[in-house]
């Protein structure tokens, strides 16, 4: 109880500012008198996004879903690499720089050929975001493994632990807060992945939504989509620390 | 022959050396342990006494020497020995009650009779009613019973303890002192302890072993010829200052000295 409050109160100055922010944009609009289809008030972008809401809604679902499954293959792939490079010497000299390699290729200019490659269903798609989110992933998991005190892997073999031993009672506890930490990076990343992968082709979703209504000039409803967009970012953010206290609540920190 | 030598003794250590890299640590070290002795080492700080636990506790190879247990060759095993690090390792996912148990779970011994048997120890230790606790709620001393609960729960030949106390305040210290000086006589342990108090040294010990500076080796023992049970009174006697004052020595001439003069 008392920490819920203390979070609100936390989050006050945040909501000022935004409050603010809101004022200022709704003041300049109606002093401007700006068009609509290049800045509508955020009252428009509220009161037209409610008028759509049973589009929005029917695009926000598959969105959601191609970011579940996307971050779920992301998580997979993520673990296993992780696991296996904790295991395998050899396998870390061989999957490092095929990482960091990963993370140089230009999604924008590769999504296209996903398309072309998996045709407009969940894969390409599926790819896109697996692509943006097992790097944090992988890396916050090899990072946390490999920050095993070595006093504590002493220990361990000092009961006689294997390998495998030493990763399920230290390791693999140990590694929690940078696996949650990487875990929050990963989901904010997933749902922009989902929404650019939507955006470069798919038959229905917040990006494909987004694009339409740009080329509608219904730069109203674009906003109303991209505030629902950070909702569904946040509140998948905020999903994180809940899993977190289930799995692992001694790994909170402050 | 070393069969011989090793029937009377629960543990020998015969000629270590080991050298990190170009960095010699140890240089040849011999000593043994009688059963249920208690012997701790002194030295000057980074002389190699960890080093000497991790060879012992089959840890590190040693680059030459033998370490017996029951006259038998233990070189490079884990198992004779229970190890207590310098640092508690106490893990915030697992409750008082389980950290205490890891040992007999790597082990392979069933969870329930783990706790069963860890649980016998929470009285004599001070711990009962902290089973289920998490170790962020235990006092600094609480945490080292803990953690030395841990270690001789594990039902090994010889405890190896590396400064348990050495991050304790001065009062604590004492009262871990007197508690383990209490809790050691009713079980028989064979210990090797490690610890940077001279006085701590002779209170607990039977034998105290003074090594040498980097690279280090047994330079001098001071058998402790006092009563036991001792209790703190123990402290003020001329003879305990005797031997406190001896190994207060050796421990500086082997700082003055630098690293030559064999004795
Ligand atoms: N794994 C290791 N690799 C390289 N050097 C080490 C290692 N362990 C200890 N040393 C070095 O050996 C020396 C003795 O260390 P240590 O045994 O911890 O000393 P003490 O416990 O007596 O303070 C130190 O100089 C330390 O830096
Ligand atoms: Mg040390």
């Amino acid at each position: 109880m008392t920490g819920a409050l203390g979070r609100l109160r936390r989050l006050t100055p945040a909501l000022v500012l935004v409050l603010v922010g809101l004022a200022v944009w709704q003041w300049y609009v109606t002093a401007s008198a700006v068009r609509p289809q290049v800045l509508p008030s955020p009252l428009r972008v509220l009161t037209e996004g409610w008028a759509f809401r049973a589009q929005i809604w029917a695009n926000a679902l598959p969105t959601l879903q191609v970011t579940a499954v996307g971050f779920a293959v992301s998580l997979a792939v993520g673990w296993a690499i992780a696991v296996a490079v904790d295991f395998s010497p050899w396998l870390r000299r061989a999957l490092t720089p095929l990482l960091v390699a990963s993370q140089t290729l230009p999604i924008i200019a590769i999504a296209p050929l996903l398309i072309i490659w998996f045709g407009f269903g969940l894969a390409p798609k599926v790819v896109v975001i697996a692509l943006v989110t097992f790097f944090p992933i992988a890396v916050g998991l090899i990072e946390g493994f490999g920050r095993t005190d070595r006093q504590a892997t002493n220990l361990l073999r000092s009961m006689g632990a294997s390998r495998w031993a030493q990763f399920r009672y230290v390791r693999l506890p140990g590694a929690m807060p940078s696996f949650f930490t990487a875990l929050r990076i990963g989901i904010t990343y997933a749902v922009t992945g989902a929404i650019f992968a939507e955006y470069v082709g798919a038959s229905a979703g917040l990006g494909i939504f987004m694009n339409l209504q740009k080329n509608s000039f219904r730069t109203d409803l674009v906003l109303a989509a991209v505030l629902v967009t950070a909702l569904i970012s946040v509140s998948l953010y905020g999903l994180t620390f809940l899993v977190q206290r289930l799995v692992a609540p001694w790994s909170r920190r402050g | 022959m070393a069969e011989l030598k090793g029937a009377e003794h629960k543990l020998v250590i015969e000629g270590l050396r080991k050298a990190f890299g170009p960095l010699p640590v140890l240089d040849g070290v011999d000593f043994d342990v009688a059963p249920g002795e208690f012997v701790a080492l002194v030295g000057p700080s980074g002389c190699g006494k960890s080093t000497l636990f991790d060879v012992v506790a089959g840890l590190e190879p040693p680059d030459a020497g033998r370490v017996l247990v029951d006259g038998a060759d233990a070189t490079g095993r884990v198992d004779p020995f229970a190890y207590m690090p310098q640092r508690d390792l106490l893990f915030p996912w697992r409750t008082v009650l389980d950290n205490t148990t890891l040992g007999l779970e790597v082990a392979g011994v069933p969870r329930k009779a783990a706790r069963a048997r860890a649980g016998e120890l929470f009285e004599p230790f001070g711990l009962a009613g902290f089973e289920k606790a998490r170790p962020g709620e235990l006092s600094g001393g609480m945490r080292q019973r803990a953690a030395l609960l841990r270690t001789v729960v594990q039902d090994r030949a010889v405890l190896l303890l590396d400064e348990p106390f050495g991050a304790l305040d001065a009062l604590t210290r004492i009262d871990m002192q007197l508690w383990l000086e209490g809790v050691r006589a009713g079980f028989g342990w064979t210990v090797l302890l490690i610890t940077h108090d001279i006085r701590e040294a002779v209170f607990l010990a039977d034998r105290v072993l003074v090594l040498g500076p980097r690279p280090t080796s047994v330079r001098h023992e001071t058998v402790v010829d006092l009563p036991r049970p001792r209790d703190v009174s123990m402290i003020t006697q001329p003879r305990f200052a005797e031997l406190e004052a001896e190994v207060l020595g050796q421990v500086g001439r082997g700082r003055a000295a630098g690293a030559d003069s064999e004795h």
